[in-house]
């Protein structure tokens, strides 16, 4: 039994079963499988992370995200004036996590690539981009770099979904994919 | 000498020694007295989170889920395996238990932590999840009490291991340990190392959160934390497996079908699961894809094949117990006469099944590196781990508990019908609030949230229909798990209060000792515990094609699932 020793004295020589062994084997095949799997995704899959990120501070990146924002800014949303940025195709695009609000709002065009940057000012926040689903984990001193290409249209919602304080269910923020 | 005194349970036939008695008994009492702590707050914060009830306020919910969190999963779960330590070394080996001033030392540092903690939250300035993510800053006094907590806990490790030796050289037992004892060992290890982890993180965000240090990186910060949060589920794992293991051998003198395979499933434990701080870090910046993949997979799911290799090899030797004794129809006569009202077996085999077909099926798939891009943070996340923690290990404690209460306590359970419906009820309302987290999840319903209709948000985004229901009924499912963790405090305090003092001379049990009178202890150490008799050879056959088609359904719906996740992934936007 389980709670006395063993009945045999040198029990690693008791053969296993052949149901037990037969079970090993598949499932290590399966595990096999899954670990493949992942390799596999990064040479033939279309959702990959870079890995690409820097060490940044909150002064120089909220710096970058400001210059974009004057540069590219169309319009204004909100009773908060939240700008909405247009930035052209394939170039360097900003967003930044702080409490409580994701900003600025972007305006991006389907089958085209940018490369979107995320950071923080202050606390970890969760950038989500919803009903899509992708879900990134936003740190503060680092810069996340993704070179996202969107494949639909219509407005996006971005949740926070790492817990950032009081007003943590308060914080949203908007990306538009225009044809 | 004070310290050689022992009992022996009629009806289990098992020893105890007088003071690990009282050392179980003290943990085990604290553990359900945080498990009622934790489980209040549980329900308050699935009140909220139910969009029709709503119940707390927002500064209260984000208090009341750091103490669900802090004190159900850190404080009811490691009491309860310290008490589990002790059990699985003084009284399987008959041995007295190394050092008890210590181990008093250990359970004094232990309640005062998880006391000080829970206070600090209390005053609801340090509202930060048990995962206090740095910059984020708690009090003091929060961190102070979990360092205090784990160094408790660490001298109950250390002791644990001293009793073994101990056990060794007066040579209490012929052979090798037990293969219950061998898991506990396995956790005792993984619960050692996991601690330092701990201790490498905790210590300087304590000495951060008084001043003596400018900053902790919160990326490192991450990386080390998790070394403690995951590998310390994988002390949950153990544990739980080798009460899988015990329950197995109490309710129906099962042998293990091959301590080799199961002891070696054991040692991947030890050997791979300290890689696993991975799993939470997969969408983080500033860590590669092969660190990801590499350590995600616990390189290449080494600990996933040990936890299915676990899988058969329980419910396997219980039918093959059950064949020896004479129900062989078909594939399944053994699971369908087993004594399903002993709660004892019930608790402990819908936590196996709920572990591995909600728990261990989700928790690999989200643990794919792309694919955690799809779930990560979402209420997915703790769809899945309370279908581990909160139905695996804690329903496998529950189980044990019923078998406690008269051996360990002496006395009679009270209320034996409600006990034997609790783990129908606290297994029917998770599985269902398990199920409805992960279906929420998947539509990207986030977690730890207090209002997901952004009600008082600048801008507005809005969930699915079918999301918000989904978060409903995984409502009802946590008001009926409630009320069987309810069930439980109920009956276990009860038994102790009221349960009626069990006769010492009941019907001897196990297959060992000899009853004694009531309430004696001997200064007579027990004679050696001898070996498992062995089976007759060929006579029987260890055949278990019942488990082997359950284990074979498992696979099939792994694989599903995991293809189902993978083409979601890809209908994503692309990132490169
Ligand atoms: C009494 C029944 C229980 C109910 C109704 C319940 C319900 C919940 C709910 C609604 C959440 C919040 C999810 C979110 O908003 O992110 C939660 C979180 C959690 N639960 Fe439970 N739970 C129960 C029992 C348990 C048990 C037994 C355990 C572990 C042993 C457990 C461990 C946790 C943990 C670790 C969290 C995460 C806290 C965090 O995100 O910081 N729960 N639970
Ligand atoms: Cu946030
Ligand atoms: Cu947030």
């Amino acid at each position: 039994m389980a709670i006395t020793p063993p009945s045999q004295r040198i029990w690693w020589h008791k053969p296993i079963d052949r149901i037990e062994a037969l079970w090993v084997g598949i499932a290590l095949v399966w595990c096999l499988v899954l670990f493949f799997w992942m390799p596999y995704w990064h040479l033939f899959g279309k959702q990959n992370l870079s890995n690409e990120s820097y060490k940044t501070s909150p002064a120089a990146f909220e710096a970058k995200v400001q210059a974009m924002v004057e540069k590219h800014k169309v319009r204004t949303e909100t009773s908060g004036d939240i700008p909405v940025v247009a930035p052209p195709p394939g170039s360097d695009v900003y967003m930044l996590g702080r409490t409580w609000e994701w900003y600025p709002i972007l305006e991006l065009k389907k089958g085209q690539s940018y490369r979107l940057h995320l950071s923080s000012v202050d606390w970890q926040h969760g950038f989500s981009i919803q009903p899509v689903n992708i879900n990134l984990q936003i740190l503060p001193g680092y810069e996340t770099v993704v070179t996202l290409t969107p494949t639909q249209t219509g407005e996006f919602g971005v949740v926070c979904n790492e817990y950032c304080g009081v007003g943590h269910h308060t914080m949203l923020g908007k990306i538009y994919v225009k044809e | 000498m004070a310290d050689t005194l022992f009992r022996q349970c009629p009806r289990s036939g098992l020893f105890f020694h007088r003071t690990g008695e009282s050392l179980m008994k003290a943990h085990a009492v604290f553990a359900v007295v945080f498990f009622l702590i934790g489980g209040i707050f549980g329900l308050l914060v699935m009140l909220t989170r139910m969009p029709s009830v709503h119940l707390l306020d927002a500064e209260t919910f984000y208090m009341a889920l750091s103490i669900h969190g802090t004190d159900i999963l850190i404080f009811w779960i490691i009491f309860f395996e310290v008490a589990v330590l002790y059990f699985a070394s003084s009284t399987l080996l008959r041995v007295r238990p190394a050092a008890p001033a210590l181990g008093w030392l250990g359970f004094i540092l232990m309640v005062v932590g998880s006391i000080m903690t829970t206070l600090t939250f209390l005053r609801g300035n340090s509202s930060v999840m048990f995962t206090s993510y740095v910059p984020m800053p708690a009090e003091p006094t929060f961190y102070l009490g979990l360092i205090l907590f784990a160094v408790g806990a660490l001298v109950g490790c250390f002791l644990f291991l001293a009793t073994l030796v101990i056990a060794k050289r007066e040579k209490t037992y012929d052979g090798s340990i037990p293969l219950v004892t061998f898991g506990a060992l396995t956790a005792c290890i993984i619960a050692i190392l996991s601690i330092l982890f701990g201790a490498v993180i905790l210590i300087p965000t304590f000495l951060w959160s008084v001043g003596l240090i400018p900053e902790v990186d919160p990326l490192v910060y991450r990386t080390i934390w998790w070394g403690l949060g995951h590998s310390s589920q994988q002390i949950n794992v153990s544990a739980q497996v080798a009460i899988w293991y015990a329950i197995a051998a109490i309710v129906f003198g099962a042998t293990p079908m091959s301590e080799k395979v199961s002891r070696t499933a054991f040692l991947l434990y030890i050997l791979f699961l300290q890689l696993a701080s991975a799993h939470h870090l997969l969408v983080d910046p500033g860590i590669g894809s092969s660190w990801k993949v590499f350590n995600t997979s616990y390189a290449m799911y080494l600990a996933v094949l040990a936890s299915m290799v676990h899988g058969l090899t329980v419910p396997g030797s219980i039918e093959v117990a059950q064949r020896r004794k004479g129900y062989t129809n078909g594939l399944f006569e053994w699971l369908r006469k087993a004594p399903w009202d002993n709660p004892v077996f019930s608790g402990m085999f819908l936590s196996l099944i709920i572990f591995g077909f909600l728990g261990g099926i989700t928790g690999v798939i989200m643990g794919t590196e792309q694919i955690n891009l799809i779930i990560h943070n979402t209420i997915f996340v703790p769809g899945h781990f309370h279908a581990t923690v909160a139905v695996g290990t804690t329903l496998a404690f529950m189980a044990i508990t019923y078998f406690l209460i008269p051996v360990l306590f002496q006395r009679e359970l009270i209320l034996p019908k409600l006990a034997k419906w609790q783990p129908y009820l606290f297994a029917g309302g998770m599985t269902m609030l398990v199920i409805f987290m992960l279906g929420a999840g998947t539509l990207g319903v986030p977690r730890r949230h207090w209002d997901v209709s952004f009600s008082d948000a600048l801008m507005q985004y809005q969930y699915a229909g079918t999301a918000i229901t989904m978060l409903g009924m995984a409502g009802l499912g946590g008001i009926l798990a409630a009320v069987g963790g309810g069930a439980y405090v109920l009956i276990a305090v009860g038994s102790l209060v009221f349960g009626r003092r069990l006769d010492q001379n009941a019907t001897l049990l196990a297959s060992f000792g000899v009853p004694l009178k009531p309430g004696s202890y001997t200064l007579v150490r027990p004679e050696r515990l001898g070996m498992t008799p062995a089976e007759a050879e060929g006579a029987v056959s260890h055949a278990a094609p019942g488990t082997f088609t359950l284990a074979l359904v498992f696979l099939a719906t792994f694989v599903v699932y995991f293809f189902i996740n993978a083409k979601y992934l890809s209908s994503l936007w692309h990132m490169s």
